[in-house]
């Protein structure tokens, strides 16, 4: 069992052994976070190039991180201040880049698939940092990590996916991820975001809030992503806090030990209340501090393929 | 025959009975002790010799199991992936005398690699180093401060260490590669 691949573009394409080799890799590095010198010196004189042309910084910071714990030097790309305002292509930025013998791309882009394309056209590893609306694979991994480490295990569990699908390349990769793992999955969100294309959103789509949350294990709850809206999908924030933001009420009708996640940021009040998003059980920073882990172990796993 | 057994399951365990008492004759303070085995059978070692120092001196010793994979110089030349197995040392290693286990200490490189994990966790007050089978071929300047055999070998043979919680039985063998 291993991952031969040279790069991380989505979740779509790997297999289950795939994705369980790299959690079980990510559960072996949370021990070095702990340490009070939290770094190995594992891939020194290896470069990774964080290339982010859209605004983040979870993501962002979390990479840097897990490749400098891992002695790489991490240099970080933001297209504001870049060549790419002069007018530069995507793939001569990348050509530049890699000119000066970076190892691996941490990519985020606005456009679904654009990270494919990068993969395709460099010979350094690529690793998805979220692509438009397509695929986010850290963020699944680090989720499956979590939800895994709570409940000590991941197949047979119900889990809900309730917010705004239909922009949510968090919840796109979840949901491959899930389907191969064999996590029951049950969607809920306004009937304007959710996603027309059946594959692979075939699952249960709930009724109402109560529904979705129902004898569920795991209650993932996603951000409206307004910059993604083409058009008014939503008639204000408290109508949707109404409808499909969880309270302490609607909890209720959850297992007694469901966990609440979030892949931040959150909209304290809107999709989640603010009660909610600090109680007990609420993992949604555990869920940060595994996505260093995780990512760590797509570095490492990556940097042995080139 | 292409495997021949140098040591049986009675010999094994003979030699870890000395390795304990050569530890316990050198670390006066028990309490001070700590033994980490390098993944993974010198973890299983360590764990045998932890099991025998406990019966003689009524004590109970701290085991750490070191996984020095993230340490190797040679990343790029192993043909197969190198799977993290994890490090789980739940004590604090400053100021501690730490018992190093592997089985086999062949080039000194694995040990090399063992001692920088062993320091970026704190600073031993020393670390001594134990092997079952010590079979030459150093690149490093590194000893064992205690061997269970030596084995000369030439280049082009492989030492095979069986242990039953791994192997389903207790034996060390000599092979001769192609």
């Amino acid at each position: 069992m291993a991952y031969v691949r040279k790069d991380l573009v989505g979740l779509k394409d790997l297999s289950k052994d795939e994705i369980l080799f790299i959690l079980d890799q990510a559960e072996k590095f949370k021990e070095i976070n702990q340490r009070d010198v939290k770094k190995v010196p594992t891939l020194k004189g290896k470069t990774i190039v964080n290339l982010f042309f859209e605004p983040s910084t979870r993501t962002r910071t979390s990479f840097e991180i897990a490749g400098k714990r891992l002695s790489a030097d991490t240099i970080n790309f933001t297209s504001s201040s870049s060549s790419t305002t002069k007018g530069e292509t995507l793939i001569d930025t990348v050509k530049n880049i890699e000119s000066m013998n970076s190892d691996i791309f941490v990519v985020r882009h606005a456009f679904s698939g654009s990270v494919k394309f990068i993969a395709e056209n460099t010979k350094a590893a690529v690793v998805n940092a979220g692509d438009g609306t397509n695929e986010h694979p850290t963020q699944a991994l680090l989720d499956l990590l979590t939800i895994k480490e709570h409940k000590k295990k991941l197949e047979g569990l119900n889990v809900a996916i309730i917010g705004d699908i239909t922009h949510s390349r968090v919840a796109r990769s979840n949901i491959w991820a899930m389907k191969k793992i064999g996590i029951n999955i049950k969607l809920f969100g306004p009937k304007t975001m959710l996603p027309k294309e059946t594959a692979p959103f075939d699952s249960y789509i709930a009724k109402n809030l109560e529904d979705a949350v129902e004898d569920c294990d795991v209650i993932m709850m996603l951000r409206i992503q307004k910059e993604r809206m083409s058009s008014v999908l939503l008639p204000s924030d408290r109508e949707y806090a109404k409808f499909f933001g969880l309270n302490k009420n609607k909890l209720k009708k959850a297992k007694k030990d469901a966990i609440i996640m979030h892949p931040g940021p959150i909209n304290r009040g809107v999709e989640l209340s603010s009660e909610l998003a600090d109680c007990t059980q609420s993992v949604i920073l555990d869920q940060v501090e595994n996505g260093v882990a995780a990512r760590m172990a797509v570095l490492y796993i990556l940097s042995n393929n080139i | 025959m292409r495997e021949k057994e140098i040591l049986n399951a009675h010999e094994i365990d003979g030699i870890v009975t000395r390795l304990s008492f050569q530890i316990i004759e050198k670390c006066q303070d028990l309490s001070n002790m700590k033994l980490v085995g390098i993944k993974r059978r010198g973890a299983t070692l360590a764990d045998r010799i932890a099991k025998k120092i406990n019966e003689f001196k009524k004590t109970e010793v701290d085991v750490g199991y070191l996984d020095i994979t993230l340490y190797r110089d040679d990343l790029s030349e192993i043909s197969d992936f190198p799977q993290i197995l994890g490090t789980e040392i739940n004590f604090d290693v400053k100021n501690k005398n730490i018992i190093l286990v592997d089985d086999v200490i062949y080039t000194g490189r694995t040990v090399r690699a063992a001692m920088d994990a062993i320091t970026d966790l704190g600073r031993p007050k020393k670390i001594i180093f134990t092997a079952l089978i010590d079979r030459g071929h150093r690149e490093l300047p590194i000893q064992p401060d205690f061997t269970g055999k030596y084995v000369p070998t030439s280049l082009d043979e492989k030492i095979n260490v069986y242990l039953k919680e791994l192997d389903l039985k207790d034996s060390v063998s000599i092979e001769k590669m192609k």
